[in-house]
């Protein structure tokens, strides 16, 4: 009987911490932060939703003169970063960028910027709650494997693999924070430690910073492959974004 | 993008024994009074981001490493010193990172590029707190 008790709170623990499933980053929140990420009007992000929603219909040659209403663009974001018909990978801010200097003959917003920001939260929340599915085939097979190689590879002075906190000790504290599994479902996200929205490639940063590896630039290859590798890691998987997170 | 061949005098020799290093880096002594700054500092060795220690003052301690009360009854300084610059030798899939080690790393920050996380006189000023920890 106490085996039994013992076999099974060894269960418990296991799908607490540990565990090979991947979960949505929304089951590592805490109950009031994950309350608050479905409440429009207790999300701050939604700010930047409601810009984003005017840009997509502001200008004369608007991205609504050629999509249409922004409600059009239901399941995008669940299949990006998606390789474009030149060879390049590009991600929803990338996609949107290319928009506005080759359709709109706009000048580019800028990585992190906060009409990019904007318009992507904007773009990624006709997603929500939709499940990921992006191709990893074809042309995206080659920036798959880049993506899993840096996942899996030792970086920084601490000399860390992105699996080992997101894979292998998922649901367990660095401090008071509960570790993911990494996913980037959530971004754009507001995050109060930043007290602003970001973009997921501004939180690979931080990681990069916190295992003190180099930080590869906003909208670099790397982070790319990886953003790529960490979609295919969400697959079926729903989006959360514009999340919020601590 | 490993260590350069300069970075390696920032490293004291060492030799392993079974599973401990017994020889004191440089033959250097531990203060367990600067080890007990070492263990709660934040910028260099940030122990408890993965460890807790038996002090209830500390709050939000990690627990992705064993809690380090009683360590000093469970392993002996050399064990604790091996496991402190470099838990690969001991398993090479350990989490912990490699305190005092620059060799074979990938990527480094430019800023610590070179350098180990702890000096050898960190290691041992830690290695003599940790040895204290009786229960």
């Amino acid at each position: 009987m106490r085996g039994r008790a013992a076999l099974l709170a060894g269960l418990c623990a296991a799908t607490l911490a540990g565990a090979a499933e991947i979960r949505p980053s929304r089951d590592y929140l805490s109950p009031e932060l994950r309350a608050q990420q479905d409440d429009p009007s207790r999300h701050p992000g939604w700010l930047w939703v409601d810009e984003g929603e005017a840009l997509w219909r502001r200008g004369e040659r608007s991205c609504q003169s050629c999509h249409g209403d922004i409600a059009r663009m239901q399941g995008v974001a669940t299949r990006y970063p998606a390789v474009a018909r030149d060879g390049a990978l590009l991600n929803l801010e990338g996609r949107i960028e290319r928009c506005r200097t080759e359709h709109q003959q706009l000048p580019a917003f800028g990585y992190e910027s906060d009409a990019l920001l904007s318009l992507t939260a904007a773009v990624a929340l006709r997603s929500r709650d939709m499940p990921m599915s992006v191709a990893v085939d074809g042309p995206a097979a080659p920036f798959l494997e880049a993506g899993r190689r840096f996942y899996e590879t030792r970086q920084g002075q601490l000399n860390l693999a992105c699996g080992q906190c997101h894979d292998d000790n998922a649901g367990r504290r660095l401090r008071g924070d509960v570790i993911s599994n990494g996913l980037g479902t959530g971004y754009p996200a507001y995050r109060l430690e930043w007290d602003s929205m970001g973009s997921l490639h501004r939180r690979l940063r931080a990681c990069s910073l916190g295992v003190r590896a180099t930080q590869f630039p906003l909208g670099s290859p790397e982070y790319l492959a990886l953003e790529l590798f960490l979609a295919d890691r969400a697959r079926g998987l729903p989006v959360e974004a514009p999340g919020l997170r601590r | 993008m490993s260590a350069t061949p300069p970075a390696a005098a920032q490293v004291a020799p060492f030799v392993v024994t079974d599973d401990a290093i017994t020889a004191p880096l440089l033959g250097l002594t531990g203060d367990a009074a600067r080890g007990a700054a070492v263990v709660r500092n934040r910028e260099t060795a940030n122990c408890l981001i993965c460890h807790a220690i038996p002090d209830p003052t500390e709050r939000f301690m990690g627990d992705i490493g064993p809690p380090l009360a009683g360590v000093g009854t469970r392993l002996t300084p050399g064990q604790i010193r091996l496991r402190l610059v470099d838990p690969t030798l001991l398993n090479a899939a350990a989490v912990m990172p490699a305190y005092h080690r620059v060799a074979g790393f990938v990527n480094v920050d430019a800023r610590h590029r070179g350098q180990p996380v702890l000096t050898a006189q960190e290691i041992e000023d830690l290695v003599a707190w940790l040895a204290t920890l009786k229960d």
